[in-house]
């Protein structure tokens, strides 16, 4: 089984330490282990909800809110730009989910 | 348990070096040739030097502070003799501390090749004094400073590297020792979190101010440092890169902050700003590579830097060892020869968080007693100064707080 990795006892997101499918992949780290169940591919270095967060809710990642849900998060989906914007850089949330490449800037 | 000892090298000052060095310092670049072949071949000597011709006086404090480090026992300066920074200015201060110092000006001692012969014999003669006239003494963790920077960072490095030598830090503080780290650029977004480390409310008034200093610079470029690359390997916020970055600063109180070329005032966890203070000019830029922020933890008084890369970077420094601390397993197999520490061994199951930093710090230790780390058994002795800004710490800060 895959692996994914918990920093903090309070975090409600995981982050992958190798690429995975749907599939289930264990929760190592600051918790005893767990599994998660991932509905959608979630590659390596990004994250997976452990449990279901609110529209509006908080994204915790070592133990202190990393950014907003915007919009509600299941357990096992992938969170990133298209579910979660920063608080602080208003610019975020205007990144391509794939490439994080910037939509903003004008090219002419 | 027994205090971990070693032998170091006592200064006048009281503090205690990890290494002897005879340190060369050219004052403008038309120097540096001339500077850099005295110190070939030359076991023990390094060199460093500021390009401008026009002198600056954040840099002349970065030098002067490197000049007068625990590590350095001796300095050669040499200028061309026509630019504004002074070498036998900088020579009279590093007296002044106790240490052996000379000077020359390449124009009066007859072009490049007796300059350097001329150099070869000083550099070989501070040498001789300093190896025969510096006190050994024993040092312990209270004695030691040390940096903490990343660079090449990866997914792993706020899930490994960076907590190992968090984990590090709290062992170093708990022992009396101080901790350095910087990069208040990625801080942004932990304001609260920095407000809950802070050990008084003197340090929580010197964090924000540091703090809002720090996001009004990054408004006013309109970039938060955080990249397409980052997003794109999984970072989603620049909050969540800040975390990553910050929990190499372990989980101990912050004393204070302090800024470039001030030693930290007293023991224990410590916050280097190094982002430019208002000026005219618009002076200078924060982080423009990892080499400045190393020389900044050195010129705070770091004997020791450990730097955290995931992605592998081969970088050293002069002064003070700099130790490879790396997050991903297989960047460490496949750089084998830069990187001194495994720390992917914590994702694997391998070993916990706090084992690995119980590792490190012996690590530490045995290269504190003289055991070369990898960059340093390379050769690579990467250094930059450059202009910037910052403003002279007032009497009412550092020790006199």
């Amino acid at each position: 089984m895959k692996r994914s990795f918990k920093i903090h006892n309070s975090d409600n997101v995981a982050t992958l330490i190798e690429d995975a499918n749907a599939e289930p992949v264990r929760v190592l780290g600051a918790t005893q282990e767990t599994v998660i169940s991932l509905i959608e591919n979630v590659p390596l270095g990004h994250k997976v909800a452990l449990s279901s967060i609110e529209p509006g809710g908080l994204v915790i990642k070592y133990g202190i809110p990393i950014g907003v849900a915007t919009r509600g998060i299941h357990p096992g989906e992938w969170v990133h730009l298209h579910n979660c914007h920063s608080q602080v850089d208003e610019r975020s949330s205007t990144l391509d989910i794939e490439t994080g490449a910037a939509t903003d800037t004008v090219y002419e | 348990m027994n205090e971990i000892t070693w032998q170091g090298y006592l200064r006048e000052d009281g503090r205690k070096g990890v290494r002897n060095y005879v340190l060369v310092i050219y004052t403008v670049e038309c120097a540096s040739h001339v500077a850099h072949e005295i110190a070939r071949g030359e076991e023990d000597v390094h060199v460093l030097g500021f390009p401008g011709c026009y002198d600056n006086a954040y840099a002349i404090r970065l030098m002067l502070a490197l000049a007068r480090h625990p590590n350095v026992g001796a300095v050669l300066a040499v200028g061309l003799g026509c630019e504004y920074t002074q070498p036998a200015r900088i020579a009279e201060i590093v007296r002044q501390s106790g240490r052996h110092a000379e000077w020359f000006y390449i124009q009066e001692s007859g072009g490049t090749r007796s300059s350097i012969e001329k150099g070869k014999a000083q550099v070989r003669q501070l040498r001789t004094e300093t190896r025969t006239q510096t006190p050994r003494v024993p040092m312990t963790l209270k004695d030691l400073t040390v940096g903490a920077e990343c660079g090449g960072s990866d997914g792993t490095s706020g899930l490994a590297g960076n907590p190992v030598v968090g984990a590090f830090f709290n062992l170093l503080v708990d022992h009396g020792g101080r901790a350095i780290f910087e990069e208040i650029v990625e801080m942004i977004g932990l304001r609260d979190v920095l407000r809950q480390r802070a050990a008084t409310p003197a340090a929580e008034r010197d964090l924000l101010v540091a703090y809002d200093k720090t996001v009004r610079h990054c408004q006013s470029v309109r970039q938060y440092s955080v990249s397409p690359g980052n997003f794109a390997g999984g970072l989603t916020t620049i909050e969540e890169k800040s975390m990553g970055a910050f929990v190499k600063g372990g989980q101990r109180p912050i004393q204070g902050v302090i800024r470039v070329a001030q030693q930290p005032p007293g023991p224990g966890l410590w916050l280097l700003d190094s982002v430019p203070d208002n000026h005219f000019m618009q002076f200078g830029y924060t982080n423009p590579n990892d080499t400045e922020g190393i020389m900044d933890l050195i010129s705070a008084g770091s004997q020791i830097v450990l730097f955290i890369t995931g992605r592998g970077s081969v970088i050293g420094s002069p002064i003070a060892p700099l130790i490879k601390v790396t997050g991903n397993a297989a960047t460490f197999e496949r750089m084998k020869d830069d990187m001194d520490f495994n720390a992917g061994r914590i994702l694997t199951g391998e070993l916990s968080i706090e084992k690995a930093g119980l590792e490190l710090r012996d690590l530490v230790v045995s290269i504190a007693a003289g055991a070369p780390s990898r960059p340093e058994a390379l050769g690579h002795r990467e250094y930059f100064i450059m202009y910037k800004h910052q403003d002279t710490p007032s009497l009412q800060e550092g020790c006199r707080a």
